[in-house]
């Protein structure tokens, strides 16, 4: 009903102007754009550069640890490395991309003329690049940049943190009120911009797992803001939130910034699960197994992620009816996770499979989520996770949720869509090429920092005993080539970009949906008149 | 195109491999997780093996299955995709079967984690464990024995500038000496950020909490030295805090013991090794 009287309202807006108009001449159109494939590309191309810098950041945390002794850093430089890696990874490479993601293809998908807020959607991609700048100066400044870890535990940054964590918290505020505009933005679109018929359950699976990701998003985002916010207050104004000595409670810092943190970790795992359940039945030339059953199990591990951040915490002291519940809680999460895996795989059994370059990418993830999604289950038992916590078997763990996970469906979509994008195919050849190199280097950097971490070796230290020297050097290997086979990526995306085949509006034998109707590369301005979904 | 890119993907692969059969020897390599000396860690190791082989179990079963598609239902094979797309029976299976696993999973972990919980009971020794920026400190509660524990790694060979030792960042000036056989607990505090006291081989890591006291216990069984580091990123020389615990039989530990009541006790130094 809501969206039949919206549409009718963007009909006559359209006859009203019918002169078509693409986009402003000159480089201020970036600045000024409201246009949601304008701010879909700066998005994607904000986190592709966030992501080259936070990469090569951690290129240097591997040639120190290339070896046993200290070589080219002293240890505080390390740390600072260490966290800013995290942080940019995190909220500058992933998270825009998603929402780069969703601006492109959201009113793509549901047949809406553009977002439903395009000036606020201006305003949100423009923080970024200064919260970034702000963040990436404290590098610079006097002292030394954040140096306590993505997570700034409390009484470190607090009492003991460097000058710059004033920098770093004015930074995640800016983050912050960019995410939750975006999200407001996203969950406006979804709710009011549906072309008619377009029910919630006709929805492309990609849609609704960024429905519910952007109500996520709106939940925890300010609670990290009320963290930094605490953080700031003890620092400057004699507060003692964390600070044991006055009262206050380390631990409870830890309860509030998992409890954004564990959501947080969903955020940038529920859209790749979209961007999977649109590529896998493209390619198999089947639907995808199960709709209903994705859309809940999705819902579920969107609601459970609220009530188990304390399995991070589980060496602070909890009570042991604490620890069970929080042990009870995570093993469910396995439950709706397992039902994507084996909804996946039912969707590519007995269906015509080819493997071009994006389904490459989500069969990778498919193998690889699904073993990050082991040892998560392993750490989730709690007398277990004493001996994992806070070792490289977390570091392993949690990149191999992240890389395969995050990092690889986005890509895959960047694959995926490019040529909707620019009109032009890549480069198979390359793109395999690409593919083959990113997913052996992945494996080789991470899979030996299980037995790093099995063998006793702490996470986010800057030198270590003898023998953990095999495995390290390893993993340093595998990180270099896996960096620079990211260069690659950039290669192939400015060469579709600039030419290349030209693409067909369907693009790919089995796609099906709104995206596809469209000619590539997709106009300026699409479905100023809705299409009918029936 | 095919091949080359083919040979290009093997021969870096090859060199990948070359690259990681390095000069240094793999005699010193771990690749699983210590069975420890403590009936607890034991336990541990137990769970993780448990759990670990479902996970290889169930994993064989996914991936085969999606081997089997990926292999037989290729489209250069000539097959034409099928049309279902659900069936409310295989997914009430699919949901059912790895609920019940869990609650496999969870009889012996609760059981293991009552038995870690029980701290208190029967404890003969207690030893406060304080983590400060950058060391450890001791003390044996009852006894007045009480001392530091700093890093005895030489800077030479941090900074490359000697040949590493066989302990090379597992080594301290002063070992927490221990009895074997006899309950002992662990209370751990700090005094500035929040440390993690970790000895893998007695299956303990308790957070070390400014304004906190948390417990652990454990009964060691034989003699030897277990070593093991900070496990909570507690600043710039978090790497270099490690733990030594030697564990004597209980006469040794005694004398020990004693000597040490007749020594003046060492206080914590203010100062941190700075490598």
């Amino acid at each position: 009903m809501n969206s039949y009287t919206t549409a009718t309202h963007a009909t006559t807006a359209d006859a009203e102007h019918t002169h078509a108009h693409g986009p402003a001449p000159g480089l201020l159109r970036w600045v000024f754009t409201t246009n949601h494939k304008d701010i879909g590309t700066l998005y994607l191309w904000f986190s592709f550069i966030m992501f080259l810098f936070a990469g090569a950041l951690i290129m240097g945390v591997r040639a120190e640890l290339f070896k046993p002794g200290l070589q080219l850093m002293d240890p505080n430089f390390f740390n600072q490395l260490t966290t800013l890696h995290g942080l940019i990874m995190v909220f500058g490479a992933v998270m825009p991309a998603f929402v780069g993601l969703a601006n492109w293809m959201i009113p793509l998908m549901i047949g809406a003329p553009d977002m439903a807020l395009p000036r606020l959607n201006n305003w949100s991609f423009w923080i970024l690049p200064f919260a970034f700048a702000i963040l990436i100066s404290t590098l610079f400044v006097e002292g030394s940049a954040p140096n306590f870890g993505w997570t700034f535990y409390a009484p470190l940054s607090s009492t003991y943190g460097p000058k710059s964590t004033d920098f770093f918290i004015f930074a995640i505020h800016l983050m912050g009120i960019s995410s939750i505009m975006g999200a407001i933005n996203i969950i406006a679109t979804i709710l009011n911009l549906r072309a008619p018929g377009m029910t919630f359950m006709k929805m492309p699976i990609f849609v609704w797992t960024w429905l519910i990701t952007a109500f996520l998003l709106i939940t925890v985002m300010p609670v990290l803001a009320g963290a930094v916010t605490m953080i700031l207050m003890d620092r400057h104004f004699g507060t003692s939130f964390f600070n044991a000595g006055g009262g206050g409670d380390p631990v409870m810092f830890q309860h509030i910034f998992w409890f954004f943190g564990h959501p947080e970790v969903y955020i940038m795992i529920l859209p790749s699960f979209g961007i999977m359940s649109e590529i896998i039945p493209t390619f198999s030339r089947k639907h995808l197994f199960g709709y209903t059953s994705m859309v809940y199990a999705t819902s579920a591990i969107a609601l459970l992620s609220f009530t188990v951040w304390a399995h991070h915490m589980f060496t602070t002291g909890l009570p042991i009816w604490g620890e069970l519940y929080f042990m009870f809680a995570t093993m469910l999460i396995a439950v709706p996770t397992g039902v994507k895996v084996f909804n996946w795989i039912a969707t590519m059994f007995k269906g015509a499979l080819t493997f071009e370059t994006p389904m490459l990418f989500a069969v990778a993830f498919l193998i690889m989520f699904t073993i990050g999604g082991f040892s998560g289950l392993m750490l989730s038992i709690v007398p277990a996770d004493y001996q994992y916590q806070d070792t490289y078997f977390v570091v392993a763990h949690f990149h191999y949720v992240l890389v395969p996970g995050a990092i690889f469906g986005i890509m895959a979509a960047v694959y995926y869509w490019l040529p909707k994008w620019t009109g032009h195919m890549y480069s198979e050849t390359l793109g395999k090429f690409h593919f083959w190199l990113s997913a052996i280097a992945l494996n080789v950097t991470f899979f030996p920092m299980h037995f790093l971490g099995l063998a006793g070796m702490p996470r986010r230290v800057p030198d270590y005993a003898l023998q953990f020297a095999d495995f390290n050097r390893i993993a340093s290997t595998g990180a270099f080539v896996f960096g620079l086979s990211q260069l690659i990526f950039l290669y192939i995306v400015i060469k579709t970009i600039r030419g290349g085949e030209k693409a067909t509006s369907r693009v790919w034998e089995g796609s099906h949906g709104l995206e596809w109707t469209i000619p590539s590369p997709a106009p300026y301005h699409t479905f100023t008149t809705p299409p009918q979904v029936d | 195109m095919l091949l080359p890119l083919r040979k290009k993907i093997l021969s870096l692969t090859l060199s990948i491999c070359l690259c990681l059969v390095g000069p240094t020897a793999w005699a010193d390599y771990t690749l699983n997780m210590h069975r420890g000396v403590t009936e607890i860690s034991r336990g541990i190791y137990q769970l993780h093996m448990i759990i670990f082989w479902i996970c290889v179990v169930v994993g064989i079963i996914v991936f085969s299955a999606m081997f089997y598609a990926i292999i037989w239902h290729r489209k250069s094979r000539g097959v034409t995709a099928a049309h279902f797309h659900e069936n409310t029976t295989v997914e009430i299976i699919w949901t059912i079967i790895p609920f019940l696993i869990l609650v496999g999973m969870a009889i012996p972990a609760t059981e293991l984690l009552i038995k870690m919980h029980d701290t208190a009971r029967d404890s003969e020794y207690s030893i406060k464990v304080t983590g400060h920026q950058w060391f450890w400190e001791y003390e044996y509660l009852g006894t007045g024995v009480r001392f530091t524990s700093l890093l005895s790694t030489p800077q030479d060979q941090i900074k490359n500038r000697d040949i590493k030792g066989q302990n090379y960042l597992l080594e301290v000036d002063n070992h927490l000496i221990v009895p074997i056989g006899k309950k002992i607990r662990f209370l751990t505090t700090a005094n500035d950020v929040v440390h993690s006291w970790w000895v893998p081989r007695l299956g303990i890591k308790k957070d070390a909490i400014p304004g906190f006291i948390n417990e652990a216990w454990a009964i060691i069984e034989e003699p030897g030295i277990y070593r093991g580091q900070c496990a909570e990123l507690c600043g710039i020389n978090h790497g270099f805090m490690p733990i030594v615990v030697e564990a004597k039989t209980e006469e040794e530990f005694n004398t020990w013991l004693e000597a040490k009541k007749a020594s003046p006790t060492s206080h914590p130094a203010n100062t941190g090794n700075t490598p």
